[in-house]
């Protein structure tokens, strides 16, 4: 596990256990016994196969785990042609496969079980998860996510700063699922914004406009980046993404919509107000979007006190 | 009221409290973090039940001195952290939003 932990903390790899799905990195298909089999069945099976645990259905429900342990178990109790039933562990801790992979590795350190069934949205088992998989999956995403990340380092093309009337820019990447630095953004513009002495409405209105279009950002798009341009007259946040765009803009407008899968909502997102806040809280605001990125202009005039 | 005023007066678990002299104003209890950004004023304590980083940023962003967390859920570490460095108090207890919301209410109506 400490292996894992480490490629964690090595920096630009943080950014690929957001952007990586569960079900990027699972073995599909999985080899499963049946409740019904007995426990030298799910033996035979193992030993053919390779394989050190099996994941019990009941039709084709999920109900259990039977690893190399239980088998043992079995054996030392002389028991080894009882069902799988009487020997599996049904207490199984599973992940869902369009969860970010950071969930993945937080359940290795957390319950130290070696593997994870995935399930899918309707609760069938879809996968099998472990500490190999994961980082197999990094080493091998980790080169052309390199290449990719220098190309934009490349490309990041930043705003004539000495143009008239503008006091700062900024700019901040934003990647999908990085739950851990949203609002990282916005906290630098509004620490920039009191340095100026922008009127507390402002920064309270560029706040909660930032805020939201950074969130969407992390929750909706394949990753993007914040640029904020203040001026004289106020300031001028522009969200820019990679993509997949919105599908339908006045639908996404409209208070209480969301797209937002279920642990998004647990952690008190995709309420479908993020939008209409952005939009209620700018003097000038407007989105255009494409399957290629989506990129939402703001604007907040300035009641400067004084500069 | 201040914070220590919340430190002395309720028997909620103290996670962090590195600000005890800011003065708190009302409360805002939601467990929607849009709808605090939208609706919370600054100066008010967060009630919830969302027990994580965002809720620090969502306090920071707003300027709300204090996060009382509810029904005992669990604080992770990134968040006492997150509350240490913004200066935000971090409390909680086993009772949940409706309760401690009617505590803080009375508290502020007394006067």
């Amino acid at each position: 596990m400490d292996v894992i932990q480490q490629a964690v903390n090595a920096g630009p790899i943080l950014e690929l256990i957001y952007q990586l799905k569960v079900s990027d990195v699972m073995t599909r298909n999985p080899e499963t016994i049946s409740i019904h089999a007995t426990m030298r069945e799910a033996q035979k099976k193992m030993r053919e196969r390779g394989i050190t645990g099996l994941p019990v259905l009941d039709d084709s429900r999920l109900v259990g785990i039977v690893s190399i342990g239980d088998i043992i178990d079995a054996f030392d109790a002389g028991e080894i042609d009882a069902p799988v039933k009487t020997y599996m562990t049904t207490s199984v801790v599973t992940l869902e496969d369009d969860m970010p992979l950071s969930y993945a590795i937080t359940y290795v350190n957390k319950y130290q079980y070696r593997r994870y069934p995935v399930i899918n949205k309707t609760g069938m088992l879809s996968g099998i998860i472990t500490a190999t998989d994961i980082i197999k999956a990094l080493l091998v995403a980790m080169n052309s996510e390199f290449t990719k990340l220098e190309a934009l380092a490349k490309n990041d093309n930043k705003p004539n700063v000495n143009e008239n009337g503008i006091l700062e820019s900024l700019q901040f990447p934003t990647v999908k699922y990085d739950f851990e630095h949203a609002g990282t953004a916005s906290t630098e513009l509004k620490n920039t914004l009191k340095k100026y002495g922008f009127a507390n409405t402002v920064i309270r209105r560029a706040s909660i406009v930032s805020y939201e279009l950074e969130l969407n950002q992390i929750i909706h798009s394949d990753g993007g980046y914040m640029q904020y341009t203040i001026s004289n007259k106020g300031v001028e946040i522009l969200a820019r993404d990679r993509g997949p765009g919105i599908q339908d803009i006045q639908l996404a407008l409209r208070e209480g919509f969301s797209t937002a899968n279920d642990w998004i909502r647990s952690i008190g997102f995709g309420a479908g107000l993020g939008l209409p806040n952005a939009r209620k809280s700018s003097d000038e605001f407007s989105i255009d979007s494409s399957t290629r990125g989506t990129l939402v202009r703001a604007f907040i005039f300035a009641q400067l006190r004084e500069l | 009221m201040k914070i220590k005023d919340i430190m002395e007066r309720f028997d909620f678990e103290q996670v962090v409290v590195t600000n005890a002299d800011r003065t708190i104003t009302g409360g805002y209890t939601s467990d929607l973090l849009s709808d605090v950004m939208a609706n919370a004023q600054e100066g008010q304590v967060l009630i919830t039940i969302q027990a994580h980083k965002n809720s620090i940023a969502v306090a920071t962003l707003i300027g709300m001195p204090a996060i009382i967390i509810c029904n005992t859920r669990p604080v992770p570490e990134d968040m006492i952290e997150a509350a240490e460095k913004e200066s935000i108090a971090l409390f909680r207890t086993q009772k949940n939003q409706f309760e401690v919301s009617g505590i803080l209410y009375q508290e502020f109506m007394r006067k």
